[in-house]
C-alpha cells in the first residue's frame, strides 16, 4: 500500500515566531507522514494541536519551519489547484452564486464554457444542490455552503482533497448527512482525501486510516487503520467493531485533551 | 414594547415619512423665525422670498446655465480623479511594495487643503475650466486612492487563500477576488468623495469665476440678496441628495450580495 504514495510529509515542523516578547509557538513538531493514493485519511486531535497548521502547509498556504511536503515527487512550494481545500470557515465567494462558485477554478484555468457548464451541473447534482444554482451564499444554510465548497474543490479535479473540519459548525443531524454524502462521493470516485476533525466518530466513520495527534506541540501519536467494509452506512456507527475503535481512540485522545486543558 | 430598540430596522414607509418630516420641521422653523420677524430680513431671507428670488434667478438671469456649469465641473474633476485614482488605489492595496512606495506621500498629499490650492492654480492654469477641474481633482484624487487602498487591503484573507487553492494566479486574485470583493466599498468611497467634491467646486467658483453656483452666491453677497444665496445653497443640497440617492440605488442593484 505504501508503495503508491501520492503525498509525503517529511520532517515538517512549524514554529510561529515570537510576537512582542512572548514565547515562540511550537505548533508542530517534526512530523513524518506518507499518504497512499486514493486513501481517506482523517487527522484527529484536540483543539490547538496544529491540525490546521499541518493542512495549511500541505496546501502551500503556510511554509514549514523545517522539512518539506512532496506531492507526486514534486516538492510543494505554494498553493495550487492540485490540492483542493475546504476550509474550517465559510469561504464561498459571496458575490458569486452557487454555480459560479463551483465554476471558479475552471474559469481561472480557462476551461471552455461548455465544459464548465457540464461540470457544474454534474457537481451540483453530486452534492444535492439542484435548484440552488442561482442562489447566493448568504441565501444558503451552513450545510449547503459547505456542500458548495466541497463541489467547488472537487470540480477542479485536484490530486488530493484537503478538508479542515468542514462540518465543525453544523448540527449533529446535518453533520451525519454530510459525512455520508462525502463518503459516498469518495466511495464512487476514490480521491485521495485528508480530513481534519476533532470528532472521534467522524474520524472513524470516514477514514481508512486515522492519524491521532498529541496536544501542543503537535506530533503524531497513533496511526490506526480502519478496516470497516465499504460502502459504509451510518448504521456502522453502532457496530461492535466501530465501538472498539471508538473506545481505543477515546482513550488516546482523552490523555491529550487533559494535557491540552492543563496547558491553558 | 419599546419604541427604540438598538439596530431594530424600520419599514420603508416609516423611513420615508420620518425623513420627510425633518424637512417639514426644518422649513417650518425657518419660516417661523423669518416670517414671524424674529430674524432681520437683511441677514436671512424667508422661504417665500427665497423661492421668488430663485424663480427670478432661473427665468431672468440664466441660473440654469450656472447650475449646469457647476455640475459639469464637479463631475469632470471627480470622474478624472476616480478613473486615475481607483486603479492606483487597487494596486496600492494589492501590492505591498507599491503601498510602501506611495502611501507616505499620498497620506501627506491628502491633508493638503484643496481650497488652499486655488490661488496657486489660478497662477498656473488661469481662471478657466482647467483650474476648476484641478481643484476638484486635487481634493478627490488622494482621498480616493487611500480609501480604495484600505478597502482592498481589508479583503478577507481566507477568500484570497481559497482562490489560490483553486488555481488563481496573482493577477487572477486581483481581478477575480480583490476587485469584486471590494467593489461595493469602492462605490461607497466614490459616493462620499463626490459629496466632498461639491465643497471644493463652490470654493473654486467663489474666487475668479464668471459662472457657476459659487459665482452667483458671491455676486448675491454684494447685493445683500440672501434669498438668492440660500436658493443657491439649497440647489446644491438638492443635487447632492439626488446624486446620493442615485448612487445608493445603483449600489443596491449591483451589489445585492452585500445586503443583509
Ligand atoms: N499565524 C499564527 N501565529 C501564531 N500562532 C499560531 C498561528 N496559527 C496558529 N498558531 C498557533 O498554533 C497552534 C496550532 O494551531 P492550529 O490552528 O493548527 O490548531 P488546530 O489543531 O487546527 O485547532 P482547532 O481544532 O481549534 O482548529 C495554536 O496554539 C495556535 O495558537
Ligand atoms: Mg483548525
Amino acid at each position: 500500500m505504501r508503495t503508491d504514495a501520492i503525498l509525503r510529509i517529511e520532517q515538517v515542523s512549524r514554529i510561529f515566531p515570537a510576537v512582542s516578547g512572548r514565547q515562540p509557538v511550537r505548533a508542530l513538531e517534526p512530523t513524518d507522514l506518507t499518504i497512499a493514493r486514493n486513501d481517506f485519511i482523517t487527522i484527529l486531535g484536540p483543539s490547538g494541536c496544529g491540525k490546521s497548521t499541518l493542512l495549511r502547509i500541505v496546501a502551500g498556504l503556510d511554509t514549514p519551519t523545517s522539512g518539506r511536503v512532496v506531492l507526486d515527487n514534486r516538492a510543494v512550494t505554494g498553493p495550487g489547484p492540485d490540492r483542493g481545500m475546504v476550509f474550517q470557515s465559510y469561504t464561498l465567494f459571496p458575490w458569486l452564486n452557487v454555480a459560479d462558485n463551483i465554476a471558479f477554478g475552471l474559469r481561472e484555468r480557462g476551461v471552455s464554457e461548455t465544459i464548465i457548464h457540464e461540470t457544474v451541473a454534474e457537481y451540483v447534482a453530486k452534492v444535492g444542490l439542484r435548484g440552488f444554482e442561482n442562489h447566493l451564499p448568504k441565501q444558503l444554510s451552513g450545510g449547503m455552503q459547505q456542500r458548495t465548497a466541497i463541489a467547488r474543490a472537487l470540480a477542479n479535479n485536484p490530486e488530493i482533497l484537503l478538508l479542515d473540519e468542514p462540518f465543525g459548525a453544523l448540527d449533529n443531524q446535518t453533520r451525519g448527512l454530510m459525512q455520508e454524502l462525502l463518503l459516498g462521493i469518495w466511495e464512487r470516485e476514490r480521491k485521495t482525501v485528508i480530513f481534519v476533525t476533532h470528532d472521534i466518530e467522524e474520524a472513524i466513520f470516514m477514514a481508512s486510516r486515522v492519524i491521532v495527534m498529541t496536544a501542543r506541540p503537535g506530533r503524531i501519536k497513533a496511526d490506526i487503520a480502519v478496516d470497516l467494509p465499504h460502502p459504509r452506512h451510518y448504521t456502522v456507527k453502532t457496530s461492535p467493531e466501530f465501538s472498539t475503535l471508538k473506545a481505543r481512540l477515546t482513550e488516546e485522545i482523552r490523555a491529550e485533551a487533559v494535557l491540552a486543558a492543563e496547558a491553558h | 414594547m419599546a419604541l427604540l430598540r438598538p439596530l431594530e430596522p424600520v419599514s420603508q414607509r416609516t423611513r420615508i415619512l420620518l425623513g420627510v418630516a425633518f424637512f417639514v420641521i426644518f422649513f417650518a422653523a425657518w419660516a417661523a423665525a423669518t416670517l414671524g420677524g424674529y430674524v432681520s430680513k437683511t441677514f436671512l431671507a424667508d422661504p417665500i422670498t427665497m423661492v421668488k428670488d430663485g424663480w427670478i434667478l432661473l427665468t431672468k438671469f440664466g441660473f440654469a446655465h450656472d447650475i449646469g456649469m457647476t455640475v459639469w465641473r464637479v463631475l469632470g474633476g471627480f470622474v478624472l480623479a476616480a478613473v486615475i485614482g481607483v486603479p492606483i488605489g487597487i494596486l496600492m492595496g494589492a501590492y505591498k511594495p507599491i503601498e510602501a512606495f506611495l502611501e507616505p506621500f499620498v497620506s501627506f498629499a491628502r491633508y493638503l487643503p484643496a481650497s488652499a490650492f486655488v490661488p496657486l492654480l489660478i497662477l498656473w492654469a488661469g481662471i478657466g475650466e482647467t483650474q476648476k477641474l484641478l481643484v476638484i481633482f486635487i481634493g478627490s484624487f488622494f482621498q480616493i486612492i487611500l480609501m480604495v487602498a484600505v478597502s482592498v487591503s481589508n479583503t478577507r484573507r481566507d477568500l484570497v487563500e481559497a482562490a489560490y487553492t483553486l488555481g488563481s494566479t496573482s493577477i487572477g486574485v486581483v481581478r477575480r477576488v480583490l476587485i469584486p470583493a471590494t467593489a461595493p466599498d469602492i462605490a461607497e468611497t466614490l459616493r462620499l468623495v463626490l459629496g466632498w467634491a461639491w465643497t471644493y467646486v463652490i470654493v473654486a467658483e467663489l474666487i475668479g469665476s464668471s459662472s457657476g453656483i459659487g459665482h452667483m452666491i458671491i455676486e448675491s453677497q454684494a447685493l445683500m440678496a440672501t434669498g438668492q444665496i440660500i436658493f443657491g445653497i439649497i440647489v446644491i443640497g438638492v443635487i447632492g441628495l439626488v446624486s446620493d440617492l442615485l448612487f445608493k440605488f445603483v449600489n443596491r442593484q449591483f451589489f445585492a450580495w452585500r445586503l443583509a
